[in-house]
């Protein structure tokens, strides 16, 4: 079905739907359910140098149309994600998939980045410098555009394939980042990791999360992914993942129509597993309904 | 794991804000008992965990404890209305492991996975007791289920109001050797039945869940066997795996 798909840094996607990072693990307990090689590709979970257990629990809490987590980012590190992971992953998932990767400074990303970047599986690497829930990791390199543009640096000078840099909400202008990033060599921006929420038990009058604060994600926050993804696009040249809320072929499609080239979809993917398998299947028909005839063709189209 | 749509045959209140419901669908992916089933609640993000209480054919029980506004709303539904399950989820009760005579030790919104499992655990000629706690008499439930079945059945409340005055551990001492136990409940009670029973058992446990099937990594645990989710490798562990938190 050649009118869905999209070209993301230089590879082909047979259309633009990815399950975001950190909500679709490595991809088997999705492909016990539906073959999985139907999506475009998916972001397994976020990687480190070292393994981690992440937060104490709970990590977990609702809030209207939308949940918190503060999960941290477990994961059993990257010489295991290797050794065990991608081969499992292999059997599910025979196209190239995006390597979501974290650390706590330069050089553990790099490390990690390079690691991954030589692993044939891997199509593109995804520098996460967004994640609220780990101290003094990720969101510092995600909030100013001279430290996004040193660990971009960096990681570009070291890894062979697309590098695209993955922003954090929490900032007061996206766009600034997303230029640092693409002046510093990344080949594209994915956007929006989670905005930083928290809840409180009446009860105990104490906060929900056990990490106090968590990243506030689901149809919740479609809104402001769209006006982020919009100011991207108007900054930057290279091509934009939009993620944030997406839940339907039409969330797709308003993504793109802000200037996504490709959609993420997160926390959807929990609450109803087949929902990226569902959406690929219906993006034909609600394209017919609003007459577009490719997909290609309407990246950024709301920007006249 | 399996999702699909079930359509209510019954919803009754079973005690104080206590009620059983009864659905119909698809139950070929439940395999054991101690496994959970997650409902999509309408004007809900998350869905909510339940534990399967009997099993049927293509009928499932699940007894909920009306304790927030998903439970309130569940409390509501009327008989034909439908719900989005995912079903076959957690690893379930191991009855192979349990000898002649277990012990099935129950606390509160804990109870109905004990039921199945006595259920199972007769069905392959076992001689089953079971001590279900309670804090106060109106919010006691299943007790004639479980006689009704075979199962020698002892109720605490906390406050004495019916049964054994206590916890469920006060009731110990009135039961004679039992070979194994099977506990569910909150964790408090978790913890004491662990430190008094003398036998191997098997606990099950609750969390925050994110999805319930493995995905997104929020019910994590630390057991002696390494990480754990709860909704995925428990919510059943085995005594000798588990570490308290504080
Ligand atoms: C594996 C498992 C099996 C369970 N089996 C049963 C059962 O058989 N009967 C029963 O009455 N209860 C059971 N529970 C607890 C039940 O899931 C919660 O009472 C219910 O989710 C509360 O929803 P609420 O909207 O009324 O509460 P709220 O507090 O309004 O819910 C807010 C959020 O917190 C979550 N939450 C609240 N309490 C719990 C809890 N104790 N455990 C996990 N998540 C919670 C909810 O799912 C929701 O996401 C089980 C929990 C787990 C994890
Ligand atoms: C449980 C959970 C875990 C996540 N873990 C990661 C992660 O490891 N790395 C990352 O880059 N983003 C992570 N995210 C962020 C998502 O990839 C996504 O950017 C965000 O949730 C917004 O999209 P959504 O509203 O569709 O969920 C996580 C989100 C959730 C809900
Ligand atoms: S609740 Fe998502 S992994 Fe257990």
């Amino acid at each position: 079905m050649a009118r869905l798909t999209v070209n993301l840094c230089g590879i082909e996607l047979d259309n633009p739907i990815i399950p975001a990072s950190g909500t679709f693990g490595f991809g088997y307990e999705f492909a016990e359910l539906y073959d999985i090689n139907c999506l475009g590709t998916f972001s397994f979970k976020g990687t480190t140098k070292d393994p981690r257990y992440g937060n104490p629990t709970p990590r977990i809490a609702e809030s209207a149309s939308g949940m918190l987590n503060a999960v941290g980012l477990q994961n059993p590190g990257v010489e295991a994600v290797i050794s065990e992971e991608l081969p499992k992953m292999r059997q599910v998932f025979d196209k190239p998939v995006m390597a979501n990767v974290s650390g706590f400074s330069i050089d553990e990303y790099v490390y990690t980045a390079s690691r991954l970047d030589v692993e044939e599986q891997v199509g593109w690497i995804e520098l996460n410098i967004s994640c609220p829930n780990v101290d003094g990791g990720g969101v510092a390199f995600g909030t100013s555009p001279e430290m996004a543009a040193k660990v971009t640096a960096a990681v570009r000078a070291e890894v062979k394939k697309p590098l695209i840099v993955k922003l954090s909400p929490n900032v007061t202008n996206i766009a600034a980042i997303a230029k640092a990033c693409e002046d510093a060599g990344a080949d594209g921006i994915s956007l929006i990791n989670t905005l930083l929420g928290m809840r409180i038990d009446l009860k105990t009058r104490q906060t929900l999360l056990a990490n106090t604060t968590g990243g506030l994600s689901g149809p919740a926050i479609l809104p402001v992914a769209l006006r982020m993804v919009w100011e991207t696009y108007k900054a930057v040249k290279i091509p934009i993942v939009g993620m944030g809320g997406v839940s339907s072929s039409e969330d797709v499609i308003e993504m793109m129509l802000a200037g996504a080239t490709a959609v993420g979809i997160g926390a959807a993917n929990l609450i109803d597993p087949y929902i990226c398998r569902d959406i690929i299947q219906t993006l034909p028909e609600t394209m017919d309904k609003y007459g577009i005839s490719n997909l290609k063709d309407i990246i950024g189209g709301a920007h006249g | 794991m399996k999702e699909s749509i079930f359509r209510i045959l019954t919803n009754k209140q079973i005690a104080h804000d206590t009620y059983e419901m009864i659905l119909r669908g698809n139950t070929e992916h439940i395999t054991r008992p101690g496994q959970f089933v997650n409902i999509k609640l309408d004007g809900f993000y998350l869905r909510r965990p339940f534990s399967v209480c009997d099993l049927e054919g293509d009928d499932l029980t699940i007894i909920y404890k009306v304790v927030g506004s998903g439970t309130e709303k569940m409390s509501t539904l009327v008989p034909n209305e439908e719900l989005n399950l995912l079903t076959g989820l957690g690893n379930g009760y191991d009855t192979k492991s349990s000898g002649k005579a277990p012990l099935l030790i129950g606390g509160g919104a804990g109870v109905p996975p004990l039921y199945w499992l006595a259920k199972e655990l007769l069905a392959e000629g076992k001689q089953v007791s079971a001590i279900l706690g309670f804090n106060t008499s109106n919010e006691v439930f299943y007790e004639a289920q479980f006689k009704k079945l075979g199962v020698s059945t002892l109720i605490t409340t906390a406050d004495g109001s019916y049964g054994i005055q206590g916890f469920v551990t006060d009731a110990l001492t009135n039961l004679e050797s039992f070979s194994y136990t099977y506990a569910c409940g909150p964790e408090p009670m978790l913890k004491a039945v662990y430190d008094a029973a003398e036998t191997s058992g098997q606990y099950s446990f609750e969390e925050r869940m994110g999805c319930g099937f493995g995905a997104c990594m929020g019910c994590t645990c630390k057991t002696l066997y390494g990480d754990k989710r709860i909704c995925r490798e428990g919510p059943v562990l085995v005594k000798e795996e588990i570490i308290w938190q504080g």
